[in-house]
């Protein structure tokens, strides 16, 4: 999802800029930040068509790497050309709380399929001041199946495990995910992991944790390198999103197997940045793309979990026309049983401390 | 760089100096040369060259504008912004004017606490009490929802005494390091992130302090990027020199289609460059691969070539080898064979000619090169951050995570403009060993 992310970040910026140029020339199209590749192609699918068919209003999809960094730049200069943005609930929270973005009502949401009211069908955190959920995407461990041997590792700590399950491992080089990994994987409870991370025994806990693999780790940043280097057997089990490893193993047949054991999952979702062209067909469209159905549907081209439980239910077979998805979802409860959602506020406070500490351990070799 | 680079530059200087001692010095004959159309000689030359220097100007003009515009006016205001951060002055007065009022090391009283609880409830209303915490944030890590919470709370109505309410809310309001560092971010000027990309803070009694060691990352960073960036530097002159020097003498023919494969490298987009070099290196990649195939290492002694400084300068060598090149041999190729031959006939040997006769030629073209391919590395970070593993990471990586992740605008622009500084010492110092005079693009 965040493949090329910072080193597009200029093109991406220069595209967006040059968006109103030629858009005033017909009927402007609602213009949606989102995050490219089959992500956009997902969302253009369940969101963008059926609501101009719906509507009569053109919906154009944009491809960013930082929607944030732009966003907060497109405010600060009074120009902003972006109506809609994808981004995770950390970054919505913050552009809200720092007043860059517009403030969506709850209200004006579709209510669930068996008639529940919004507020109640989404997942907690799904909804915020400024913020809805379009979808759950979550970091997860993948592996080889061909290559693990007779018995397949089931839980976290096996990926923590040399011993028995020798080779190299693919780690996401960001504390992010990596940290909360780390220390479920020692055996902390999801639920303690944040109040773990806040002390700084915890965390020492995880960077020792890191250290007891950290000359088999294989880092990686952008998000289809882990499955490059499954494939190439580069290592032997890695982190990753889990779109991108349900992609490699549908669409291109590689036998590769999730481990869903404290799997760390994160909300997506819109946000309106603050003075917006056009908020009203801005919101209109919120409302439209995150009624269950088209949740479902973009669910089923992505493996994205819907972020209403309603959709849950909706949720068919890939665009294969084969699998069921439902149970390669990270919100099936199956898979969420030993789940972490990321804590937004504790990123907020701690991402920069954190990220300075993590970079000075990596470069301690 | 552009003026001393510029040859008309030079010659309008010279044509002025020129112009100058003309008229100051009076005609041999002591009479007044004049034009065809009686006008004095000398006028009517300053006049032309006037008009000249203006055409020239006027040439210049869109250039000038442009590069103002999209250049130096950014550039600017971004490095600005390392200095001046006004997020927490201008959002909370009171409590700003009450750190202006109340020397550093003054216990905050009754009066700090209710000018705290009136910012925060009119910040919470503007919507702006977020950027307050973000500000105290990188002041002190894990502040941010300390505001948030408390700002939510004050809205809802805080009574006095706003010391006991506010210590209600969150004990952490009494914290002595909360306080330094909102007094730290009370001015919109200030140093804090300067001190911050060098590894340094400001204690409760002003003075400058080292972060804990756990953190000290940024002069590390800035000395590995420089050493990578030298280093590189280096082996581009090593590998690209006697190409550069083949190219420049082999028959024309021939050199070309030589030419054609240093600048086929030069249009291959940089990330399919990156990832060639990933198969080549991986442990299982080519050459991994071939060496276990001859025999040379065993199937568990596979080398670990990428995914660690290694692959940074094999790969970052790769990618800037064509600035290293280009600019030698388009010097080199201007170079009289006729020298060496003549050192060689006076007696000089082989090595003598080349290192007193042909290299000092050559100088000029060295310069250039090494000079582009430094500046390169040392803003480089696509490569290190796919290829470059734990120990590849650059201070250029920790600038776009503060541009596009943390949102730490102020911090990037610290880290940049003391990266910059940085490359204007060594360009200077360059200037003074090598003279940029002797410089030669290309």
């Amino acid at each position: 999802m965040n493949l090329p992310r910072r080193c597009l970040f200029a093109l991406s910026a220069a595209l967006v800029l040059s968006v109103p140029g030629w858009a005033a020339a017909d009927e402007r199209p609602l213009t949606v930040l989102t995050w490219g590749g089959d992500f956009t192609r997902a969302q253009q699918v369940a969101y963008a068509t059926p609501f101009t068919e719906a509507t009569g209003y053109p919906v154009r999809l944009v491809d960013v790497d930082s929607p944030t960094a732009l966003i907060k730049a497109q405010v600060a200069s009074g120009n902003v050309t972006a109506d809609l943005a994808s981004v995770g609930q950390a970054d919505a929270d913050r552009l809200c709380a720092e007043g860059l973005a517009e403030p969506i009502d709850p209200a004006i949401l579709a209510p669930g399929a068996d008639g529940t009211p919004a507020a109640q069908d989404f997942l907690p955190g799904g909804l915020d001041d400024c913020f809805v959920a379009t979808d759950v995407y979550s970091t997860v461990i993948g592996y080889d199946a061909t290559r693990v041997g007779a018995h397949r590792p089931d839980k976290l700590a096996d990926f923590f495990d040399l011993d028995a399950f020798p080779g190299r491992r693919g780690v996401l080089k960001e504390p992010r995910f990596t940290l909360e990994m780390a220390l479920m994987g020692d055996g902390v409870p999801p639920d303690r992991v944040y109040a773990e991370l806040s002390t700084p025994q915890g965390l020492d806990r995880a960077f020792a944790r890191l250290d007891s693999i950290r000359d088999q780790i294989v880092w990686w940043e952008a998000g289809a390198q882990p499955v490059q280097l499954l494939a190439d057997g580069e290592v032997a089990m890695t982190m990753a999103y889990n779109g991108r490893l349900f992609a490699a193993r549908f669409d291109e047949g590689r036998p590769f197997a999730i481990l869903w054991d404290g799997q760390v999952y994160e909300i997506e979702g819109w946000m309106i940045p603050r003075g917006a062209p056009d908020v009203s067909a801005a919101l209109e469209f919120v409302a439209f793309s995150t009624a269950p159905r088209p949740l479902a549907r973009a669910a089923e081209q992505l493996s994205y979990g819907p972020p209403r439980v309603s959709a849950q239910a909706l949720v068919g077979r890939y665009k294969d026309g084969v699998t069921e998805l439902a149970p390669h979802l990270p919100t099936a409860p199956e898979n969420l049983r030993s789940a972490l959602a990321v804590d937004a506020g504790f990123w907020t406070d701690h991402d920069a401390e954190l990220t300075e500490r993590f970079t000075t351990w990596l470069a301690g070799d | 760089m552009a003026t001393p680079l510029d040859p008309h530059a030079a010659i309008v200087t010279h044509a002025a100096g020129q112009g100058a001692a003309a008229e100051a010095r009076p005609n041999a004959q002591g009479v007044l040369l004049t034009t065809a159309d009686g006008q004095p000689l000398a006028r009517a030359l300053t006049r032309s060259r006037r008009r000249a220097r203006r055409q020239a100007f006027l040439l210049v003009l869109p250039l000038l504008a442009f590069v103002l515009i999209t250049f130096v006016v950014p550039i600017g205001q971004m490095l600005q912004r390392s200095a001046k951060n006004p997020g927490f002055s201008d959002n909370m007065p009171q409590v700003s004017a009450w750190f202006d009022e109340n020397p550093r090391g003054a216990v905050p009283d009754e009066a700090a606490f209710a000018a705290l609880a009136a910012d925060m409830a009119a910040a919470a209303e503007a919507r702006t009490v977020g950027i307050v915490g973000t500000r105290i944030n990188y002041e002190l890590p894990g502040t941010r929802s300390l505001f948030t919470s408390t700002g939510r709370k004050v809205a809802r109505g805080i009574e006095p005494p706003h010391r006991e309410a506010l210590l209600e809310m969150d004990p952490r309001w009494a914290d002595e390091e909360l306080w330094t560092a909102m007094r730290n971010a009370s001015t919109p000027y200030t140093s804090s992130f300067y001190l911050a990309a060098l590894d340094r803070t400001r204690d409760s009694a002003g003075d400058v302090a080292r972060v804990p060691e756990n953190r000290q990352v940024y002069v590390m960073l800035f000395q590995r990027t420089l050493w990578l960036s030298l280093l590189i530097t280096g082996l581009t002159f090593v590998l690209g020199f006697p190409v550069a020097h083949l190219l420049a003498t082999l028959p024309m023919r021939r050199s070309n289609l030589l030419m054609i494969l240093v600048l086929l490298p030069f249009w291959t987009s940089l990330l399919v460059r990156t990832t060639a070099w990933i198969v080549l290196l991986q442990q299982q990649g080519v050459v991994n691969d071939a060496l276990v195939w001859l025999g040379l290492i065993g199937e568990q002694g596979r080398l670990q070539m990428i995914y660690n400084q290694t692959g940074t300068i094999i790969a970052m060598t790769h990618i800037l080898l064509p600035f290293m090149i280009l600019p030698l041999y388009s010097v080199m190729r201007t170079i009289n064979p006729s020298y060496v031959r003549a050192a060689r006939s006076l007696g000089a040997t082989s090595w003598t000619a080349f290192r007193r006769i042909y290299f000092p030629q050559t100088l000029p073209g060295l310069g250039a090169g090494a000079l582009l391919v430094f500046i390169l590395a040392v803003g480089y970070y696509i490569t290190p951050a796919l290829v470059g593993g734990s120990s590849g990471q650059l201070i250029s990586n920790m600038i776009a995570m503060h541009m596009t992740e943390t949102l730490n605008w102020s911090m990037a622009a610290a880290l940049a403009a003391l990266l910059l500084a940085g490359v204007l010492i060594l360009y200077w110092l360059y200037d003074r060993l090598v003279g940029i005079d002797n410089l030669k693009l290309g």
